[in-house]
């Protein structure tokens, strides 16, 4: 568990149409409802079509850079495993790759759009974010859609040992 | 939006819609152009102002500069590339001056994410002798919009806002205020100021250059411009994202940021390149600083010229104060394509066939450049295609076609028509109508019948414009049908004059249409792969050839059961 005066810093990425950047959102949002500064920075446009999607997601104190400086992140949590080798030389050395769960992910998850949240219950275990925050942030951006089964699978998902 | 107590998690392009709000602003108008585009679209949701989509960059700023002359706080944003398209307006209004605050916000796009190329939207503010303001993030865009509008008014002159991608699509917990509304202006008529004509303009530059040497004083003392002092041994001169990237790898380092790049606070960076011994400038881009400073006989240090290419990452810094050449680390991307369902596949599966040389123009469709469709072979910027086919029709013996969107044809696709018409141009433009303007996320434009804040408006009749173009025929097809679409192109070639087919039907991520997905006769499949040429994400062969239908994303639209000459692609008969 990182402490709460280190920034953290997450990388999202897979293919557009996945809902790498509600994710991102989400996690975002949680960050901010905890009382951190928070930064998220990623590129619209051509990620609706199909194309590869990422997102720099980064909360502490005061968080200056809004990209992720190369080798220093500590999460990765990719939403499709090819996209995810390719920032694997980005994760810092005690860096945690949260992509190996996407295979239990799939199992578990009544339907693809479930995915971001099963994978943010994933990650929830390992940032000091309080599952309070978590719930806030999954009902807003959501707007309150499928709130039990959101709820359920996130809880699910947060019990993962990846 | 969601926020807590009186901070927002905002994006900086949201973060400049609430700075403007609560500055008082009151019009607003703007084209859709990544990344852009949600500064008017956030402007939208806030019903004090009135904020619109004009059809193109050059009437957006004409509007917006006449609703600041009107008396009320305005604000005209878009991509760089769009500034390009207002440049007129917006060389002239710096003369004039302004009645009420004029900002123009624009994004660039470095690194062209979604972009044609990669200016440097800061050389214009010498060019059109405007100040030029660059906040970091969007707590600054938030802030510093505000101070735009003062310096706006203080100093009778529209304001350059520059942003990036980083900055425009970056979101940040952002401390936001309260709206503080403002009494209009009063509109007077001052032809000295608003006429310009030679016997005015001149004594109008004669103030404009006075003004610009005004500004390169306040440029010294605005918070704007500011001197963090720390270590003695190394500085740096920054604005934009390259602050925080200089901030976050070398926290102890000084630092001179400048909020206000335009005209330069000389006297400040002199007595900064004095205190630190050495000093860096670091810059996104164009070396617009490095080149000024460097001018004004202040000897500085700066990136090698291989950074003025493509987008600045916090890992370059290092290279830059170790003197070193950027290092490309490409990561492999996946290519975009269009959507299933498109309604513009077919027209290039279509063209693809008649071998025809299709001059392109901008939007999702320039997508059908790239292999499979390989069938768009020239595109330059908004509404060229029309004056690009001229332009080779002329010259070339063979078979033209131009290809442009709905919002595109109405941007600035219509003059291009009416001068090939005029100039007996032989061809076929085939207008893709999808009934909005896609790329950028589903604007409403003038055919659609419905304005930026929602509101029911007049409906642009494009079948008709282009009959008053002059066009010899107009023919609207449907876009879902490759033969029919190959056949008209076909005979319209033969036919002399410029004729125009609109392929019209709405973009799929506005109307998510679903039919039953059509399914592989393994019998009749040859495993020829001629439908995976269509480029559809639906169709996947996998290694042993074999074709499967993603159904979860596929939106039975049929160009590919279409496609196949074998019959192989088939719906099942009980799903009809």
């Amino acid at each position: 568990m990182k402490k709460r005066n280190d920034t953290v810093n997450i990388l999202f990425c897979g293919i557009g149409g996945q809902g790498v950047l509600k994710a991102a959102e989400i996690c975002g949002c949680a960050a901010m409802y905890a009382g951190y500064h928070v930064k998220k920075s990623e590129v619209h446009g051509m990620a609706q079509r199909g194309g590869s999607v990422e997102s720099h997601l980064r909360f502490g104190d005061t968080v200056f850079s809004p990209l992720i400086p190369f080798g220093q992140v500590d999460f990765l949590v990719g939403f499709d495993r090819k996209e995810a080798e390719k920032y694997t030389g980005s994760l810092n050395s005690g860096g945690k790759d949260c992509t190996p769960g996407l295979e239990l992910a799939m199992r578990e998850i009544p339907s693809p759009l479930f995915l971001n949240t099963f994978m943010l219950g994933m990650l929830s275990r390992f940032v000091p974010i309080g599952p309070e925050h978590w719930q806030r942030a999954l009902n807003e951006v959501f707007h309150g859609k499928h709130e039990p089964e959101n709820r359920e699978i996130f809880l699910k998902a947060r019990e993962v040992r990846l | 939006m969601r926020s807590i107590q009186e901070k927002m998690f905002l994006s900086g392009n949201e973060a400049l819609a609430r700075g403007a709000w609560e500055a008082g602003v009151g019009f607003a108008s703007s084209y859709p152009g990544t990344p852009a585009t949600e500064i008017l679209e956030s402007l939208a949701g806030y019903p004090e102002i009135i904020s619109q989509w004009a059809v193109n960059e050059k009437v957006a700023c004409e509007v917006a500069f006449g609703a600041a002359v009107a008396g009320k706080r305005a604000l005209f944003s878009c991509k760089h590339v769009g500034l390009n398209v207002a440049m007129d307006p917006l060389m002239v209004s710096a003369y004039s001056g302004i009645n009420a605050g004029f900002v123009l916000a624009v994004a660039d796009d470095p690194g062209l994410h979604s972009s044609q190329n990669e200016q440097d939207t800061r050389q214009v503010a010498p060019y059109a002798k405007v100040p030029l303001i660059e906040p970091c993030s969007p707590q600054e865009a938030y802030d510093f919009i505000q101070t735009a509008y003062r310096i706006s008014e203080d100093f009778d002159t529209p304001v350059l806002f520059r942003l990036t991608t980083r900055i425009a699509h970056t979101k940040e917990t952002v401390k936001v205020g309260k709206r503080r509304p403002l009494k209009d202006r009063a509109l007077e008529k001052n032809p000295q100021k608003y006429v310009m004509i030679p016997a005015h303009a001149y004594p109008r530059h004669i103030l404009l250059e006075d003004k610009m040497r005004k500004l390169a004083g306040y440029s010294e003392t605005t918070p704007l411009n500011r001197v963090i002092l720390r270590e003695h041994s190394l500085g740096f001169i920054v604005s934009s994202a390259a602050a925080l990237y200089v901030r976050e790898m070398y926290p102890q380092a000084s630092l001179l940021i400048l909020g206000m790049s335009y005209p330069l606070p000389l006297a400040m960076i002199r007595g900064f390149v004095k205190k630190v011994k050495k000093v860096f400038v670091v810059e996104e881009l164009d070396h617009f600083l490095e080149e000024k400073i460097r001018a004004a006989g202040i000897a500085v240090r700066a990136k090698k010229p291989s950074f003025r290419v493509g987008e600045l990452r916090p890992e370059h810094i290092p290279l830059i104060v170790k003197g070193k050449d950027k290092q490309e680390q490409k990561l492999p991307k996946r290519r975009p394509v269009l959507c299933p369902g498109c309604p513009h596949r077919a027209a290039f599966v279509a063209l693809r066939a008649l071998k025809v040389f299709v001059c392109g123009d901008i939007g999702c469709y320039t997508l059908a450049a790239l292999p499979p469709l390989a069938s768009l072979h020239t595109q330059l910027c908004m509404g060229a295609s029309i004056p690009f086919l001229e332009g080779i029709q002329k010259n070339h013996s063979g078979k033209m076609v131009a290809v442009i969107g709905d919002s595109t044809f109405i941007h600035s696709g219509i003059t291009g028509l009416i001068s090939a018409v005029y100039n007996k141009a032989r061809g076929v433009v085939v207008i893709l109508d999808n009934r909005t303007t896609a790329m950028t996320g589903n604007q409403p434009n003038p055919a659609i019948g419905m304005t930026a804040q929602g509101e029911k408006t007049g409906e642009l009749d494009l079948a008709a414009l282009a009959r008053a173009c002059g066009a010899a025929s107009v023919d609207t097809v449907n876009p879902y049908e490759i033969k029919t679409i190959e056949t008209l192109i076909q005979r319209r070639l033969q036919e002399p004059g410029l004729s125009v087919v609109i392929c019209r039907a709405p973009c799929r991520l506005l109307e998510r249409l679903r039919k039953p997905s059509p399914r592989v006769n393994a019998e009749k499949c040859k495993r020829c792969g001629i439908c995976v040429g269509i480029d559809c994400p639906a169709l996947i062969r996998d290694e042993q050839k074999t074709i499967i239908i993603d159904s979860a994303i596929c939106t039975g639209c049929g160009i590919c059961v279409q496609s196949c000459p074998f019959g192989a692609l088939e719906y099942d008969e009980k799903a009809e």
